[in-house]
C-alpha cells in the first residue's frame, strides 16, 4: 500500500525550477532514501510533502487522502513527522518539556520511552541548548519518534556526526523498520546502502532513477550525474 | 514539593501579603498600592502575549483604553449600574483583540510592532474625534454616586484597595494556571521556536490569536477597572505612553514571570515617585535605573532571581 504519493509536484522560485513534474511514491514500511547532488530539490520536495514549503502545482497524498492543501501542522497531525537538516530544538527548555511538546503533552510514558531509545532519559531538566552537537541531534531524532508517526522524514540526519555516531544513527533507524515508514534524506552514500529499502535520485528537480540501492548503483545515468564512474 | 505546588503557595503568598498591607499601609501608599495592583493587571495581560508568546506589541494602550470607555460610556450614556458596565468594558477590549488579532498576525517582528502602534495611534484618534462623548483629552469623571456595587462604595479606599486586590488575584491565578496546562506551555514553544512547534504538529496561528485575545481582554479589565475605582476616564490612556508603560513595568519585573508585571509596576511607581520628591528631572533617575537594568539583570528583577537562585520560579 503507498503511503505517500506525489503527482506531478513542482516548485518554481522566481525563475529558477527547483522541483519539475515529480512523482513519486513511498510504501508504507519501507526505508526510502531520497540522494542528489547539492541543489538537486531534495529539501524542497520534502519540504512540499510536509507543508513547509508551499508546491506551486501538483498534488499530495497521503494515506489515500489529498492533502496538497493542508498547513503543516494538519499535515503533521495526520501523522507525518519532520526533522530539520539544522537542528530545531527548543535549546532554552529542558529536554523533558521538548520531549513533552514532540509527544504532545498526553503520555509522560511514550514522552520518556523516546529519549530513553536515544540514551538521554537521564538528563530531563538539563536545557536543550547545553547538549553537545551530536546529542542535539538525537534529541531532535527522538522528538520525531515521540510524535509516533507514520511517516518519519529525516533531513540529512548524520550531517555533522562523526563515524561512531553515524553508526548509533544507523542502528537507531533500523530499530524502527518495519513500525515506522522513513522517508531520508541522506549524502553518506554508505548510510543509504544500508539502510534503504529504495532510493530516488534527484538531480536538476527531477527523478533521475528510482529503485533498489543495487539497481540505482548500478545505473550508468545514476553513475554519471552523481557517484562518479570508475575511469579505465 | 513539585513545582506546580511551589508556584501555587507563591501566589498564595503574594496575595495574603497584599491583603495584609492594606490593614498596615498609611492612606497615602494604600492609595498608591491599589493603583499598582489594577496597572499590574494591565502589565499581567501584556505580559501573556510578550513573556510569554513572545510578540511584543507597541499599541496595548488601545486594550486599556477600549475596557475602560467601554465602561466609562457605558455608565454615562447607558446608565448602566458598575457590574454590567465593567462586563460591557472586557467585552470591547475583546471584541477589538479579536480584530487587531486577526489582522495584525499576519505581520511579524518589527512589523507587528508597527502595525499594533499604528492600530492604537487609530484608536486613540477615534477617542479624539469622537470628543463630544469621549470629551477626548480632558475626559470625564464617573460621578461617585455612580460607583456602588452591591451596597459598597468603590470610592471607600479600603474597598477600593480590595476591588483592585480581587482584580489582581483573579488575573495572577489565572495567567499562571495558564502558563501550566498544554495551551500555556504551547505558547512558550511558540515564543522559543515558532517553527518547530508548527512541524511539532501544533496550529500556532490559533495560539497566537487566541494569545492576543486573553492578553487584550485582561488589559481591558484592567481598564475598566481603573475607570471604575479611580472615576476618571480620559484619552491620556489610550496614547503611546500607556503603550509603553507595560513594556517597561514587564522588562524591568522579568518578562515571563507570573510576578514579574507586579514586581515591575511597583517598582517603576516608587521609583518615580520617591525621585519626584527632590527633583524635577525624575524621569532622568527613572532611565538611568532602567539602563543598568538592561545591563546588569536583562531578564527582569524575577527573571534574575530565577536564574540566579530559583530555576522553579513560575
Amino acid at each position: 500500500m503507498m503511503l505517500l504519493e506525489t503527482k506531478l509536484l513542482t516548485k518554481i522560485y522566481g525563475g529558477l525550477t527547483a522541483v519539475e513534474a515529480v512523482d513519486f511514491s513511498l510504501r508504507q514500511g519501507l526505508v526510502h532514501a531520497l540522494i542528489g547532488p547539492n541543489g538537486a530539490g531534495k529539501s524542497t520536495f520534502v519540504g512540499m510533502v510536509s507543508g513547509r514549503t508551499p508546491a506551486t502545482s501538483g498534488e499530495v497524498w497521503f494515506d489515500g487522502q489529498n492533502i496538497s492543501a493542508w498547513p503543516a501542522h494538519k499535515r503533521m497531525r495526520l501523522g507525518m513527522a519532520y526533522t530539520f537538516q539544522i537542528t530545531a530544538i527548543y535549546a532554552r527548555l529542558s529536554l523533558f518539556e521538548n520531549i513533552a511538546l514532540a509527544q504532545g503533552m498526553r503520555d509522560q510514558d511514550a514522552a520518556l520511552d523516546a529519549l530513553g531509545r536515544v540514551g538521554l532519559d537521564e538528563r530531563l531538566d538539563q536545557l536543550a541548548g547545553d547538549l553537545s552537537y551530536g546529542h542535539q541531534r538525537l534529541l531532535e531524532f527522538a522528538m520525531g519518534v515521540a510524535q509516533s508517526p507514520r511517516l518519519l522524514i529525516l533531513d540529512e540526519p548524520t550531517q555533522g556526526l562523526s563515524e561512531s555516531e553515524i553508526a548509533g544513527f544507523n542502528t537507531l533507524i533500523r530499530s524502527l523498520a518495519g513500525e515506522t515508514t522513513i522517508l531520508l534524506i541522506e549524502h553518506n552514500m554508505d548510510v543509504v546502502m544500508s539502510l534503504a529499502d529504495e532510493v530516488t535520485v534527484l538531480q536538476q528537480g527531477r527523478v533521475l532513477s528510482s529503485g533498489t540501492p543495487e539497481t540505482v548503483s548500478a545505473d550508468p545515468l545514476v553513475q554519471d550525474a552523481y557517484l562518479g564512474r570508475e575511469t579505465c | 514539593m513539585s513545582p506546580s505546588a511551589r508556584s501555587f503557595l507563591l501566589h498564595l503568598g503574594v496575595i495574603a501579603g497584599l491583603f495584609v498591607l492594606c490593614f498596615t499601609l498609611s492612606d497615602y501608599h494604600q492609595g498608591n498600592l491599589a493603583r499598582i495592583m489594577v496597572l499590574a493587571t494591565y502589565a499581567i495581560g501584556y505580559n501573556v502575549l510578550f513573556g510569554y508568546t513572545g510578540l511584543l506589541s507597541l499599541g496595548h494602550a488601545m486594550f486599556f483604553a477600549a475596557g475602560m470607555y467601554g465602561l466609562g460610556l457605558a455608565m454615562q450614556y447607558g446608565g448602566m449600574s458598575p457590574v454590567p458596565a465593567f462586563a460591557v468594558g472586557i467585552l470591547t477590549a475583546a471584541v477589538l483583540s479579536v480584530v487587531v488579532g486577526v489582522l495584525a498576525l499576519r505581520t511579524i517582528g518589527v512589523a507587528f510592532m508597527i502595525v499594533t502602534l499604528m492600530f492604537a495611534q487609530s484608536v486613540f484618534l477615534i477617542i479624539l474625534y469622537f470628543g463630544t462623548w469621549t470629551r477626548g483629552d480632558e475626559g470625564f469623571v464617573i460621578p461617585q454616586a455612580a460607583r456602588q456595587v452591591l451596597g459598597m462604595d468603590l470610592t471607600d479606599p479600603l474597598i477600593r484597595y480590595l476591588a483592585a486586590l480581587l482584580l489582581f488575584s483573579s488575573a495572577l491565578l489565572i495567567t499562571a494556571r495558564m502558563m501550566q496546562v498544554r495551551f500555556g506551555r504551547v505558547l512558550i514553544a511558540v515564543r522559543e521556536n515558532e517553527e518547530r512547534t508548527q512541524m511539532l504538529g501544533y496550529d500556532v496561528f490559533r495560539h497566537k490569536f487566541l494569545a492576543v485575545l486573553i492578553s487584550g481582554s485582561i488589559s481591558g479589565a484592567a481598564g475598566a477597572a481603573y475607570g471604575l475605582l479611580f472615576g476618571y476616564v480620559g484619552a491620556t490612556f489610550a496614547s503611546v505612553q500607556y503603550s509603553i508603560f507595560p513594556l517597561l513595568w514587564v522588562l524591568l519585573g522579568g518578562a515571563g514571570t507570573t510576578i514579574g508585571p507586579l514586581v515591575g509596576a511597583v517598582f517603576m511607581f516608587y521609583l518615580i515617585d520617591y525621585s519626584s520628591g527632590f527633583t524635577n528631572a525624575y524621569m532622568l533617575i527613572a532611565g538611568l535605573a532602567l539602563v543598568l537594568l538592561v545591563l546588569f539583570a536583562r531578564a527582569g528583577i524575577m527573571g534574575e532571581v530565577r536564574r540566579r537562585w530559583a530555576p522553579w520560579l513560575p
